[in-house]
């Protein structure tokens, strides 16, 4: 289902944009020829082996790798001592000392050394002999833990940023943030109804499917090739020259193909290490994470405490929020708790507000980007309030958010006013729907949120290449994880006017187009996608120009319709992008283009999603029985590939909400380190979930596209709770809502 | 080039509570520099820390040789990516 604005204006009729072809990178990912991270093998290729924390906060007394370089095998150990000592912070710490650690291991699976051997054995056998003594400290797992009195320091010269005056000691707290505008005691006071909670959520992992893995080949030169499955080889050649003290120019990255990321790949683990290990043996080191050390060691997103309360009139219209949110770092400091504080409130025009993020250190794994950093955690509190309010009000609660919407103008919590944006429009979506006003079932309820995301522009460089024979190559340094590959072809062909079967989209690697930062964000079709419309352009202004040569004629008197070169008199036959491209020797020679910029004008998006679930009474499970969700994706370049982001973002909140969680033991030891026990949704858990694609342009794209990959995840947790509310009675605070906290809540009713 | 310039709670530290003001500017480093000005360390905050602005609503990252046009509202906010 389509709703497009004003179409009448909106929606030209473009030939390819819009369109659903079969992605260019298809065959060879259904036909298994595609290389993941995993699936690169050089001469000589060394297997690595990882050794890792199994504390989770304790000093490193001493590290002794002689016997594992007597193992058989072995060619290389590295430690933290293999790497440049790092001056700064906690926060200047952060990527190398995660990498490898040096003085302290800060959670469980922290990496101390690794091994690279003749085989994945010998690796195995030479990380098992390496000796590691600790000095056991006490840990703290949570917020409430890390923050009371006399808690153990996980770094003892952390000094909290954001108060004034500084704090004169060092704390478990690196940064306090705030956003407030207006008087929230007059708020409150206008209030006729006001609700206050206390929401917790538990880390969750972004479950990609993919373990991290790479290949580093350094040669006597000093200089190193890395195949790496990244959300962003930029970054993984940045990181890993970061971490070793190199120079950018010594590392080659190549992005090999990535079997999810969801921000978990935005951030560098393995690849400083098997550089190292590389350098070290002489050879070529591939390195592959278990799922194991998945979980205990990359992502997963905060955990969190928070507390939201809010005020509103007898009409609906609200008057004040206050909001505390403390969120779990993991071992170093960077929790998404600003951009969660920045977006809970986004889709409401609200005068008084507060909201305080704290972003706390804990013994867990450094928390990393998940999908709409933080997004989801704060708007489950938020939106499970307003919940609450559309109840205490006996008001609609699509009508209660309608009578808050924030519209263009409104100024955004964060600042500025917002731009041309769809929030109410995909409530409409929602309210209109169906499924919105279709009979419940016994055991059954529904529930009702909405989620906003800032999107990104960010960096991006491509470049296209004309061919002789009429085809075209466009390369981008953007790793295709959601099709891009195939939104690239589709933009160069509307703008090239050629067929999109001769368009080659190329991911190029870090030393063949200019700089691209991560595929995150839901940044590419937007920032990539514009300079691809742009380089394309130039191609086409060059056509044009070699087309007026040809004809001897200025060349305003030139036109380029569906991929011919045109004289405006129509005295001359048409010239196709073949016929010209086939004469480039003789008319200026290679026919190519590059555009770089730091793009901007990422339109937000909205999302609002209705879930009806059956909760059984007597084994508590929960069972998602109806989803539909309405999201502002501007205009959709690929429609399949973004109904496929808008369901991939709500089944990864649907698990967040009932069934995801880290379990830690009082050993400070994650619990559930597998896909058996860390359990995320599978298709036969899920029904299908009914897509409802609002296209309101972004004015600031050539195409009017808002980036699609990350906002579906931000109302499930909260569209979930309501709908358990509404079959239940009970009201869950804390996720995951799974059938113990259910039977917990329902026993002896 | 009169913009106007304003100011989270968290850089009112920074600026001695003042919540928005109006400076003639044309680029932002322009800016920037009559903001250290007046509000010693704030450049290095607003340069060094992960900051990004906000022009008419725009989010920039890495904006500093960005251009104000005349009238333009400014917010400074925190960088942001994404996942």
């Amino acid at each position: 289902m389509s709703i497009a604005d004003d179409p009448a204006t909106d929606a030209p009729g473009y030939k390819w944009v819009g369109s659903r072809p079969i992605r260019p990178d298809g065959f060879d990912k259904v036909t298994g020829r595609a290389k993941f991270g995993a699936d690169h093998y050089l001469p000589g290729m060394l297997e690595g082996h990882t050794v890792r924390s199994p504390h989770a906060h304790a000093r490193i007394v001493s590290i002794d790798t002689s016997a594992a370089e007597r193992v058989p095998g072995v060619k290389a150990v590295v430690t933290g001592a293999d790497f440049p000592a790092v001056e700064g912070d906690a926060m200047a710490r952060n990527v190398p000392h995660n990498s490898i650690a040096r003085d302290k291991v800060l959670y469980e699976g922290h990496l101390v050394a690794a091994v690279a051997a003749t085989s994945r054995e010998a690796a195995k056998a030479g990380a098992e002999a390496v000796v590691v003594e600790y000095e056991v400290l006490p840990h703290v797992l949570t917020a409430a833990e890390a923050t009371a009195e006399g808690a153990p320091l996980l770094h003892d010269d952390m000094i909290t940023n954001g108060i004034d005056p500084a704090p004169e000691q060092p704390s478990n707290i690196y940064q306090r943030n705030i956003l407030a505008r207006g008087d929230l005691d007059k708020g409150f006071a206008d209030a006729d109804v006001v609700v206050e909670r206390e929401f917790i959520t538990k880390p969750v992992h972004q479950g990609y499917i993919e373990p991290q893995a790479c290949v580093a080949d350094t040669t006597p030169d000093g200089h190193t090739t890395l195949w790496v499955s990244s959300q962003g080889h930029f970054a993984m050649r940045d990181f890993s020259a970061q971490v070793l003290g190199w120079d950018i120019t010594r590392v080659k990255a190549i992005a090999a193909e990535i079997g999810g990321g969801f921000g978990g790949k935005t951030v560098t683990y393995l690849e400083p290490i098997a550089i190292k290990l590389s350098a070290k043996a002489g050879r070529p080191v591939k390195m592959v994470m278990t799922r194991a050390e998945v979980l205990k060691a990359t992502g997963p997103t905060s955990g969190s405490r928070m507390r939201v309360k809010m005020g509103a009139r007898g009409d609906g219209k609200f008057t004040a929020a206050e909001i505390v949110l403390e969120f779990e770092a993991g071992g170093y400091p960077g929790s998404p708790v600003m951009p969660a504080a920045m977006t809970c409130l986004a889709p409401y025009d609200l005068e008084n507000f507060s909201v305080e993020g704290f972003d706390i250190v804990v013994n867990k794994p450094r928390s990393a980007a998940y999908r709409a950093p933080g997004g989801p955690i704060s708007s489950f509190a938020v939106e499970s309030v307003v919940d609450m309010v559309a109840e205490e009000l006996g008001m609609d609660p699509i009508d209660l958010r309608l009578t808050n919407a924030a519209v263009e103008g409104t100024q955004a919590p964060y600042g500025p006013k917002l731009p041309r944006i769809g929030m109410v429009e995909t409530l409409e979506a929602v309210r209109d729907h169906p499924h919105y006003s279709a009979q419940l079932g016994p055991n059954q309820g529904r529930g009702v949120a909405t989620g906003f995301w800032f999107n990104a522009g960010m960096n991006s460089s491509v470049v296209v290449h004309v061919n002789p024979d009429g085809t075209a190559t466009v390369v981008t340094g953007s790793p295709d994880i959601g099709g891009s590959r195939a939104s690239m072809a589709l933009f160069a062909a509307e703008e090239l006017g050629i067929d999109m079967e001769l368009i080659r989209p190329v991911v190029a690697d870090t030393e063949t187009v200019g700089f691209n930062d991560v595929t995150g964000g839901s940044r590419v079709t937007h920032a990539t996608g514009a300079a691809v419309v742009e380089a394309c352009r130039l191609i086409v202004a060059d056509l044009r120009a070699r087309a007026a040569k040809t004809w001897d004629v200025d060349i305003d008197e030139v036109e380029w319709v569906d991929g011919q070169a045109q004289k405006t008199d129509g005295s001359e036959a048409p010239l196709s992008l073949k016929d010209i491209a086939g004469k480039w020797d003789r008319s200026g020679g290679p026919i190519s283009a590059a555009f770089t910029h730091n793009a901007r004008g990422a339109g937000p998006a909205f999302s609002t999603q209705v879930c009806d679930v059956e909760v059984d009474p007597d084994t508590g499970v929960v069972t998602v029985v109806r989803y539909t969700t309405a999201q502002d994706a501007g205009r959709a370049i690929h429609p399949s590939y973004v109904e496929g982001q808008f369901q991939g973002g709500v089944v990864q909140g649907i698990g967040w909400a009932l069934n995801e969680e880290y379990v830690y033991g009082d050993d400070g030891r994650l619990q559930n380190a597998s896909f058996l026990d860390y359990r995320i949704p599978v298709t036969s858990d899920m029904p299908m979930i009914d897509t409802i694609l609002v296209e309101v342009p972004n004015p600031a794209h050539p195409y009017g596209v808002r980036g699609v990959g990350e906002v579906g995840i931000v109302p499930p947790l909260a569209a979930v709770a309501n709908a358990v509310y509404q079959a239940t009675g009970k009201r869950f605070t804390e996720l995951p809502i799974n059938p113990i906290r259910i039977l917990e809540a329902t026993m002896g009713e | 080039m009169a913009v106007s310039v304003h100011f989270s709670a968290e850089l009112r530290m920074l600026t001695g509570g003042i919540a928005s003001l109006e400076l003639d500017a044309a680029t932002v480093r322009s800016l920037i520099r009559q903001l250290d000005e007046r509000y010693p360390g704030i450049g290095e905050r607003l340069t060094t820390t992960g900051m990004a602005i906000a022009i008419d609503g725009d989010i920039v990252a890495d904006a500093l040789f960005e251009d104000l046009p005349d009238g333009a509202e400014v917010h400074f906010l925190p960088a942001l990516s994404g996942g």
